[in-house]
């Protein structure tokens, strides 16, 4: 309860986590699935196994989406910027995830002329401000990210912009939920719905989890008091063997989600027959590409694209971690081999990856234990 | 990436309806209001930011508290930055060698 007190409502969070204790069957082992990484970092950071009952567990889920992103796709992207009239250019989150012949931070460092951008419409910027060059995003995210590269590729067309181009690598939520339950290694009781993404999506595209899979789900925000008042609503239905899609993060998210931004999805995106995640494989219908209407911005289609395929070094648990199946200090690479400043995987990277949380929390203290341990 | 900010609406650009001045973590910048087309903000309505892109609106306690989110999840000062990001100011100042 290290932060308990710096909470918003700290007696309300006090109240939550008894209800919490009250609404546990002690006989029984709870798994729920936060699928955000958002969730997972905030669970880290507040601490918040701690101020929940030891049979309760949180199981990381694969919404990081530098994490699930397979290194080819870095790889191929990074071999478009080889031509040095293009400008590559990324959110932040990508510059140290390692392709196989190094991140796009190590590619700017030979020569490569790597921008970081924190907005798609920057990206369009700097096509505008260098009409002798061509610009390349490399654009990643879920559905929460992937309306505003829609709405500045339909920007880029109005404007007549012929130097922009996207190499799109939007992936949705959905299916991956499917991935993991079809998953055989895979036992989960419930699970806590990513808040940012339903901004978007809504909470309607969740409703097959509670009538198909019978497991019920709760769209949560990120506050300690949000993510504790999410797991009680959880454990509320399955206490009454209720089943329902529910929405904790109601100030934020409305149920039918933002119907402009879906449009305009719509308007630009199409989905890819198959697309391939870190750790969960080939997953069909679970990730867009730009129609032909905007083939001229589509970097696939207006490039050739070598299609690399890189299967993840053999020793990291990538994979395993990602669908929740492995902790990420249970890697057998986690604190050695793999650490923030010499990341194997994507996961030690990302500000939302799981091993990047665990390390950055979790791991000072397990290390402080075992040095005690050593000198006692 | 996935950091949702809140931001006030300062002023909406008169020659542009999706382009508005927004109050961002004290620093003002140019957001878009294209993916609210449906429930057009006005100045001194509260927004969630997320890459440049105004995604919902919110009200000021609502936005009050996701600042102390943020705050909590040590995110202030990457929120900070994004912020100062939008509109590409640090590469405006600094530029990036020509190869």
């Amino acid at each position: 309860m290290r932060f308990v007190d710096e909470f918003r409502d700290p007696e309300l969070v006090t109240r939550t986590a008894a209800e919490i204790r009250r609404l546990v069957d002690p006989a029984r082992h709870y798994r729920f699935m936060e699928v955000c990484g958002g969730h997972t970092h905030a669970i880290y950071r507040f601490g918040l196994k701690d101020l929940l009952p030891e049979n309760i567990e949180l199981i990381h889920g694969p919404g990081c989406p530098v994490c699930v992103l397979p290194m080819g796709r870095i790889d191929d992207g990074l071999s478009l910027a080889q031509d040095p009239n293009v400008i590559f250019a990324a959110f932040g989150d990508m510059m140290r995830v390692p392709g196989r012949t190094g991140s796009p931070l190590e590619h700017k460092a030979r020569g490569m002329d790597v921008r970081i951008v924190y907005s798609p419409s920057d990206a369009l910027k700097l096509a505008r401000a260098n009409p002798d060059r061509h610009v390349m995003f490399f654009a990643i995210g879920f559905e929460t990210t992937a309306p505003s590269t829609a709405l500045t590729i339909l920007r880029a067309k109005k404007e007549g912009i012929r130097n922009f181009s996207v190499f799109c690598n939007h992936v949705t939520i959905i299916p991956a939920i499917r991935a993991i339950l079809d998953s055989p290694d895979m036992r989960l009781d419930a699970f806590i719905g990513p808040g940012h993404v339903s901004t978007v999506i809504g909470c309607r595209p969740y409703e097959w989890i509670v009538k198909d899979e019978h497991k019920p789900i709760v769209v949560s925000g990120f506050e300690p008091l949000d993510m504790l008042q999410s797991v009680a609503m959880l454990l509320r239905q399955l206490k009454n063997a209720e089943c329902k899609v529910e929405n904790q993060y109601k100030r934020v998210v409305p149920w039918e989600g933002n119907r402009a931004a879906l449009r305009k999805m719509a308007e630009v995106f199409q989905l890819r027959p198959y697309f391939e995640w870190r750790g969960l494989g080939f997953i069909s219908q679970s990730a867009l590409r730009i129609r032909s209407e905007y083939a001229e911005f589509d970097a696939e289609q207006r490039f050739e694209v070598p299609g690399v395929r890189v299967t993840d070094p053999k020793a990291a648990q990538c994979g395993e971690v990602l669908k929740g199946v492995l902790k990420p200090h249970q890697c057998k690479l986690f604190g050695h081999e793999c650490t923030p400043e010499h990341p194997i995987g994507a996961l030690m990277v990302s500000s939302e990856g799981s091993c990047a949380a665990y390390y950055k929390y979790e791991h000072p203290k397990t290390a402080m234990v075992n040095i005690l341990s050593q000198t006692a | 990436m996935c950091l949702a900010i809140p931001g006030k609406i300062i002023e909406i650009s008169p020659d542009n309806p999706d382009s508005a001045l927004v109050d961002v973590v004290s620093v003002r910048r140019k957001v878009d209001l294209g993916l609210l087309e449906n429930d057009r903000p006005q100045p001194g309505d509260w927004v969630l930011i997320h890459v440049g892109f105004a995604m919902s609106k919110i009200s000021e306690e609502d936005a009050l508290d996701q600042m102390q989110t943020l705050r909590m999840l040590g995110e202030t000062e990457a929120a900070l930055e994004e912020a100062q990001g939008y509109g590409l100011e640090e590469q405006d100042r600094t530029p990036h060698p020509k190869q």
